[in-house]
């Protein structure tokens, strides 16, 4: 019994540590992808680590009115983006903490730290502060259910909102197709696109007023709190990621307990977050942002999909 | 178990006497605001939390009930104390011990009424709503519900000389007095034996499902009119924001409650059976119910407006769960319905205790800055700590956000739409799951109104000169907010204990306790079906964030440095920053307009491009007065108009009526 406990605690460390230390690299992975496929050389997958450790050295700029909001809202996103990451399984099925939050706990989560950073953009009180606030808030409130539709799918297939259960269950039982989780897929996607800050929705590359979304979310954030910020939506992005290979291709996940079966979980990991990254890389290369009121029109197709993908499970029970 | 000598519903009782002396004793030095504030609130705090405790003890013993002679001869009031009644009872007490704390350090003199006809009427409030929950017979119940909606009424027009106020009030007393009559008539219907209508006899009436339907729809106008349930929400955004904060804190959290209270008192005791499309039509009005409201809410630009319109938001929640919990119920699925009732009862005290905290909170600021709309406010974090940090937990608590108790409440109810399993129709297998998607789309945009509502108050720069003048509440104040955020955390975080209670409330109403299939899981993981199906451990969530937070923390000053720099602010290098260039908050709500036009009536005045004074404005108005209300009252005006042909004022004329009368009588009826 300790023995087992011991055994899924250190499981459950190792997933979330890994998580949290690889999050960079996909973010750079997909940056280096899409600088190919746009005929750059590109920063090397690298970069993010870099910008990181240098903002850590650098010396926190607060406005004179800042607020303990303000100051704590980083550490806040961070632990809710670690706590996310911790109840997705990416190896193996056996999550110490995975009882702790099911898929609406999860969503949960996201909000959680979404409020927060929304909040502390508007304590400083500047134009583009609320602005990003406002529009953050406007994309999350429509593609938050989206997201839970999303997870309603596999999660009637399976009976249980447990992720981990789900995976447990659509991985290594019969092999069957159900259409139904094609509509979530989809819907899946454009919900990351949206919740992320990627293009179509935002784009991460822009300092162009106007447009920004996430951008004008933390202008007033510098040194050693923006890192924090910039990692917890890494680690957000890499989340996202294994929560859609965890619903869509769970195939690798190991069971618990078995040691050998491990080394190959971990490399059908890193194969499908490069694939997943490449083929994020290539959604944003071949699409442009769209204007801001043009993405209610997104969100509410991905809401529509993920109703639809559990109408099709009610009509044709697959 | 029970650890008071005298019974459950005599200490009620007694309370109910306490309080209504309290409320006498205003009147012997009613303008005296020390001996008011002082004195009398603070007791009537101590009635709030006697309340609290003898019914949360009464939950689980037996049905007690009592005669008492009173009222008219031969119709003496029959009371009685049960699971369901004393659940609602706990959370009068729970929220009168807050308000009560509160409003010791919150009226001020010269506003309005006089002090001691205030807390005349507080009293009789909370005395007529106790006395709602443990009426055991139509006429007592109908006669505290009269008496509960007058003296909010004189609460509603404490500032009686604004006409808007009075307009606000008439309105009120109208949709209550609708109300009240469908309720008459729902007793009516439902009447017993020769003339009886003591619920118990109520009880055993043998209705046919045509009547039975009747006294239902009869029920949910006259519970919903109370409620605020669609389309007889009108008189909610007005009523709530002319009150003084302690009262719309009482009518949000408790007098909605008592609605509801009464609506299952109906539908899942006195009525014998139950129909499954009652529950459909309950379910779907009370999505619709949810989804209007926090639309509205999130274009309102006065604080407390936005905050009724939150509570239509809620009030939808509930009626959508009660309506799950009747269809589960007429399908005979005792666990899912119990499922969902408990989601409801539990979303009935958390919108308690987070509606009485940001109403109270919004008391606070406009006592320390004299300013309702939201345009006028900002960046009061600075000057008023203490409620900008217990609002804070009451937004997020409202936002629905793990771990506060929001969240859990609407877990539960999501756990019972996603697991309908094979109720025997296969409209309403598809049909509600698809539910839940409105269900979250309300949920979510209840995020985006939390982060306007207290973004724009607490957070950025203050719009107003005055604002720095703004001073913190006072302690009284404060303890009754820090009463209420401490529930909000703690219902957040020991769900069990709150399932355990509300076992003894589904056990006699659907047959089934929750604690069955929870058995075995322990307290720390909160598992409403089964381990396996679905689990939420609120105390491990928190430890996960705060956990990470404290060692993310430590790393960062450890291994680098804490060193900060004090700097104007950034703003993409913008040199000059006023308070006018934040969003206000029409202009946050303004995606929500666009986005959600169809629902609004939009009126917009653009400015010309060349005028030398531009004038902008532009309203957002409920289609429903345009569509339903405005016709009903013209189509009155026009009856009465057709039965004003007959006024002449002269008296031969009238003495002809009467004897045309008495021929007509004489003729048809011998």
């Amino acid at each position: 019994m300790t023995l087992d406990i011991f055994v899924s605690f250190l499981s459950q460390l190792t997933q979330t540590l890994l998580v949290v230390l690889i999050a960079p690299l996909m973010l750079g992975w997909v940056a280096q992808c899409r600088a190919w496929m746009q005929n750059r050389s590109g920063p090397g997958i690298l970069q993010p680590y870099r910008v990181l450790f240098k903002l850590l050295e650098k010396d926190a700029v607060l406005a004179h009115n800042a607020s303990p909001l303000f100051r704590s809202a980083p550490y806040i996103q961070f632990g809710c983006m670690v706590l996310a990451a911790s109840v997705v399984p990416i190896i193996e099925t056996n999550l110490l903490f995975a009882p702790a939050a099911d898929v609406i706990a999860l969503v949960g989560v996201f909000a959680l730290a979404r409020v927060f950073s929304a909040l502390a953009a508007m304590d400083v009180g500047t134009s583009f502060g609320t602005l990003g606030a406002r529009r953050e808030m406007l994309v999350a409130s429509l593609s938050e259910p989206a997201l839970l539709m999303v997870f309603f799918t596999p999660l009637l297939i399976v009976q249980s909102s447990s992720l981990n259960t789900i995976v447990d269950t659509l991985a290594h039982r019969e092999f069957a197709l159900y259409p139904s989780l094609a509509f979530a897929a989809v819907a899946f996607v454009m919900v990351l696109l949206a919740e992320n800050a990627r293009i179509p929705v935002d784009n991460p590359a822009t300092h162009l007023e106007l447009t920004m979304i996430h951008e004008a979310l933390i202008l007033e954030y510098s040194g050693r709190h923006l890192a924090l910020i910039e990692w917890a939506n890494a680690i957000k992005f890499t989340t996202y990621c294994a929560i859609g290979i965890a619903l869509f291709v769970p195939w690798g996940i190991a069971q618990a307990g078995g040691w050998q079966v491990l080394p190959g979980a971990i490399l059908a990991l890193f194969v499908k977050l490069g694939v997943a990254g490449a083929g994020l890389a290539l959604l944003e290369t071949i699409s442009a942002k769209m204007r801001i009121f043009r993405a209610p029109e997104f969100l509410s197709m991905a809401f529509m999909l993920a109703a639809l993908g559990m109408l099709t499970l009610l009509l044709l029970g697959a | 178990m029970y650890p008071f000598d005298t019974a459950p519903l005599d200490l009620i009782l007694g309370v109910v006497l306490l309080w209504l002396l309290i409320g006498l004793a205003g009147l012997a030095r009613p303008t005296s605001l020390r001996f008011v504030s002082r004195v009398l609130f603070p007791m009537g705090t101590v009635g709030g939390a006697m309340l609290l405790l003898v019914a949360v003890f009464a939950i689980r013993v037996e049905p007690v009930s009592l005669v008492l002679p009173l009222g008219l001869p031969d119709l003496p009031f029959h009371l009685r104390l049960d699971a369901l009644s004393a659940f609602f009872i706990a959370l009068v007490g729970a929220v009168a011990l807050g308000v009560s704390l509160f409003s010791a350090g919150y009226f001020r003199q010269g506003e309005g009424t006089v002090p001691g006809l205030l807390c005349l009427q507080y009293h009789v409030f909370l005395s007529s709503m106790v006395l709602v929950i443990v009426a055991d017979d139509a006429y007592l119940f109908m006669v505290a519900w009269e008496t509960m909606a007058l003296s909010s009424y004189f609460m509603v027009t404490t500032s009686h000389k604004i006409a808007e106020i009075r307009r606000a009030g008439f309105l009120y007393l109208l949709m209550a007095h609708i109300g009240a009559i469908a309720l008459l008539l729902c007793f009516g219907v439902m009447h017993g034996e020769a003339g009886q209508y003591t619920f118990d006899a109520l009880r055993s009436s043998a209705l046919s499902p045509f009547w039975a339907s009747a006294a239902f729809l009869l029920a949910l106008f006259g519970f919903g009119a109370k409620a605020g349930l669609l389309p007889l929400h009108v008189w909610l955004p007005e009523a709530h924001p002319a009150a003084p904060s302690p009262a719309s804190a009482l009518m949000s959290a408790v007098m909605l409650k008592t609605a509801i209270y009464g609506f299952l008192r109906v539908t899942f005791d006195l009525l014998p059976t139950q129909i499954w499309w009652w529950g459909v039509v309950t379910l779907v009005l009370g999505l619709l119910t949810a989804l209007f409201g926090v639309m509205f809410a999130a274009v309102q630009s006065d604080m407390k407006r936005l905050l009724a319109y939150s509570s239509i938001e809620n009030i939808g929640i509930i009626f959508a769960g009660a309506g799950l919990a009747i269809i589960f119920h007429a399908y005979s699925n005792p666990h899912m319905a119990a499922l969902a009732l408990v989601a409801t009862l539990y979303h009935c005290v958390n919108h308690a205790f987070f509606k009485s905290l940001l109403f109270l909170g919004t008391g606070s600021v406009l006592h320390a800055t004299h300013e309702r709309s939201l345009g006028k406010l900002g960046g009061l974090i600075r000057n008023m700590p203490w409620v900008a940090g217990l609002s804070l937990v009451g937004a997020l608590a409202i936002a629905g956000l793990p771990p506060l108790n929001g969240f859990v409440s609407e877990w539960l109810l999501l756990q019972a739409f996603l697991f309908s399993p094979g109720l025997p129709n296969p409209y309403l297998n598809m049909l509600v799951p698809l539910g839940s998607a409105a269900l979250v789309l309300a949920a979510a945009l209840s995020g985006y109104v939390m982060v306007k509502f207290y973004g724009v108050i607490f957070l950025g720069q203050q719009r107003e000169e005055k604002l720095r003048e703004a001073r913190d509440a006072g302690l009284w104040e404060r303890a009754g907010l820090a009463w209420f955020a401490m529930g909000c955390v703690a219902l957040g975080l020991f769900p069990m204990a709150v399932i355990l209670l509300l076992d003894h409330v589904t056990l006699p109403l659907v047959n089934f306790t929750l604690s069955a299939a929870i058995s075995g899981s322990g307290w720390l993981l909160f598992t409403p079906v089964a381990a396996e199906r679905a689990s939420y451990s609120p105390i491990f969530f928190l430890l996960g964030i705060a956990g990470t937070l404290l060692v993310t923390f430590l790393a960062v000053r450890g291994f680098y440095h804490g060193r900060v720099r004090r700097s104007a602010a950034w703003d993409c290098g913008f040199p000059e920053q006023t308070s006018r260039m934040q969003d206000s908050a029409e202009g946050f709500g303004q995606p929500i307009t666009q986005i959600f036009e169809p629902f609004f009536r939009v009126r917009r005045q653009m400015p010309d491009p060349f005028s030398r004074r531009p004038v902008y404005f532009k309203t957002n108005e409920d289609r429903l007065w345009y569509w339903l209300y405005l016709p009903i009252a013209r189509a009155n005006e026009r009856i009465a108009s057709w039965i004003g042909v007959l006024q002449h004022g002269r008296i031969h004329l009238y003495l002809l009526y009467s004897f045309i009368t008495l021929l007509a009588l004489l003729l048809f009826v011998r």
